[in-house]
């Protein structure tokens, strides 16, 4: 290519065309995991993780990376929390499913 | 390890989040998803590792966050479901304000340069923001859904003015910290305070009922913080989940106004109901209603064919999810035809009666959405209306009633209905609701757990 595309740009197009799988993914969502998908797209939100890893890793061990480590353990409990949470409650919507081909 | 590599590993998380957000078409598809999602997360953390220093600290916070998550979930009544779940918005806000600052103080650490640039500047405002709102919104949001603060709507005069203004000072904040040169603390620090106080201002005067609403774009905007923090990061990944979370959220939001057949800004504004229960009162003369005991209930239930269940928030707020099961098991037994109808927005957050049915083990295939079941109740002997008012409300066919256009479970179609209440007052809405005067109508007065274990005790 010619030239060199500024990021922003770049993550912009990223950005755009992630809403859109979103929002074809989602509305193939049945309402009855509604609840669900609240908790596990909570889960994925804590990706932030990533971002507070770096800020915790910091070389530097100034008040900037306690902040981060603070930020690690709040989205690290997002993360289990999500997660387990979610897959308890499929856990339960599975035996719903047992039964009713049983 | 490279950063071509690095960049690969997290376009596999971000791939698998789009599979367990697929998955979620079935129940079936839906744990393995699950399971994807957490490999991904597995995968996005472990390669971040690998280019951070200071492990001992990063691993003892995971494992402190991870201990003290597991537990949560796993004690978590599935009636709290919704509080637990404003309360997890919370912390994806606060983590990415903390990570916001952090950003600013030390850019080097995240690999950006010295002196932040305006665009990243503009990034890290927008996360900021977003987060520090999400914050103190789903702060309230967990306050009102757990019974800590009143859930009715907190409204004073000119609120949507003060709102407003705050929001264009917080934006002139926002431009001062944008156009310094230096890192400007006084611009960053006043623009994140206004930012926790407007999500404060604009979550109280929104009521109980319209919490799906709310807590769905709560959902929405964790979702926008973490893509806000992934391009000023420069972090597809990031964009990618906070994208696919951000567009999630705003989905149930628009499901949710749908179901209620209001416009979303209207929501948003708040204040619905507050003055509404004057005006239901007021109107006329005093009805007569029929009311029964929990035994009359269950012979009528025990001598028809066809049963649908209609449970609402009063169902989460008993607990009687297991009681319900019982009863419709012994239904069942008899030969009786019985199902659930779930609509959209009955209870707290979208899905929330599914997952409480769930619990109790009720059969999937009893349990049925808005849309399959409405046709059905002309030919169906007895509703039971459990705990749920205005989502069966026919004023909603009535032109000028306040919540005219809403689609309801058409209850009132059926030969006989009965409704199992605490007492005569009005729902969310504060408006009478004209099925309970019906001459097919009884009324049986209790708590809807006591109620139904009394029926079951007599069928």
């Amino acid at each position: 290519m010619i030239g060199e595309i500024d990021p922003t740009i770049i993550n912009l197009t990223v950005f755009v065309l992630a809403v859109f799988v979103g929002y074809h993914v989602v509305w193939n969502v049945t309402p009855a995991l509604h609840t669900p998908l609240m908790s596990v797209t909570n889960a994925i939100s804590s990706i932030i993780l990533v971002g507070a890893m770096l800020a915790a890793g910091s070389a530097e061990a100034d008040w900037g990376a306690w902040l981060g480590a603070a930020a690690v353990v709040l989205a690290s409990i997002n993360v289990f929390g999500g997660f387990l949470v979610t897959q308890r409650m499929l856990e339960m919507f599975k035996k719903k499913d047992k039964k009713g081909q049983a | 390890m490279s950063v071509n590599f690095i960049a690969l590993a997290y376009l596999v998380a971000a791939v698998f989040f789009i599979l367990s957000l697929k998955g979620l078409s079935s129940p079936t598809a839906a744990r393995r998803g699950n399971l994807l999602g957490m490999l991904g997360m597995g995968i996005a953390v472990s390669t971040t590792l690998t280019i951070t220093g200071n492990w001992v600290l990063i691993l003892s916070c995971i494992a402190v966050g991870a201990i003290i998550g597991s537990i949560v979930a796993q004690r978590i009544q599935m009636t709290a479901m919704p509080e637990l779940i404003a309360f997890m918005h919370s912390l994806v806000g606060l983590a990415a304000v903390f990570i916001a600052i952090a950003a600013v103080n030390n850019p080097v650490s995240f690999g950006l340069p010295e002196i932040l640039p305006a665009g990243n500047k503009l990034e890290l405002f927008l996360g900021t923001f977003i987060g520090a709102m999400t914050w103190s919104g789903s702060v309230i949001a967990f306050l009102k859904l757990s019974g800590r603060m009143s859930g009715a709507p907190i409204t004073f005069s000119g609120q949507h003015m003060v709102n407003l203004l705050l929001a264009i000072v917080m934006v002139g904040f926002g431009l001062w910290f944008f156009f310094s040169e230096t890192t400007n603390w006084t611009a960053f620090s006043t623009m994140t305070a206004i930012a926790f106080l407007l999500g404060f201002l604009i979550i109280i005067p929104i009521g109980g009922a319209d919490m799906p609403v709310v807590i769905s774009m709560l959902n929405s905007y964790s979702g926008w913080a973490a893509a806000g923090i992934g391009f000023s990061l420069g972090n597809p990944m990031l964009i990618i989940a906070g994208s696919l979370v951000g567009s999630s959220g705003a989905i149930l939001s628009y499901i949710m106004c749908k179901a209620m057949n209001r416009p979303f800004l209207s929501v948003i504004l708040g204040g619905f109901g507050s003055d509404g229960g004057s005006q239901g009162a007021s109107d006329g003369a005093q009805k007569t209603y029929r009311s029964g005991s929990a035994d009359d209930a269950a012979f009528l239930l025990g001598n028809s064919d066809s049963v649908i269940i209609i449970p609402g928030y009063g169902l989460a707020v008993a607990r009687a999810q297991h009681a319900v099961k019982e009863l419709a098991l012994a239904l069942h037994k008899k030969g009786i035809n019985i199902r659930f109808a779930i609509h959209p927005v009955a209870g707290r957050m979208p899905g929330h009666m599914n997952v409480l049915l769930a619990e109790a083990e009720i059969p999937y295939e009893m349990v049925q959405e808005m849309e399959e079941i409405n046709s059905d109740f002309p030919n169906t002997d007895v509703v039971l209306v459990l705990g749920a008012n205005d989502v069966v409300n026919p004023a909603a066919n009535i032109p000028g009633s306040p919540i005219y256009g809403m689609p309801i479970l058409e209850a009132y179609k059926a030969r006989t209905v009965m409704v199992v209440k605490r007492s005569m007052a009005a729902g969310y809405a504060g408006l009478d609701n004209d099925l309970f005067y019906m001459d097919k109508t009884m009324m049986v007065f209790g708590d809807a757990k006591k109620v139904v274990e009394d029926m079951v005790k007599a069928l």
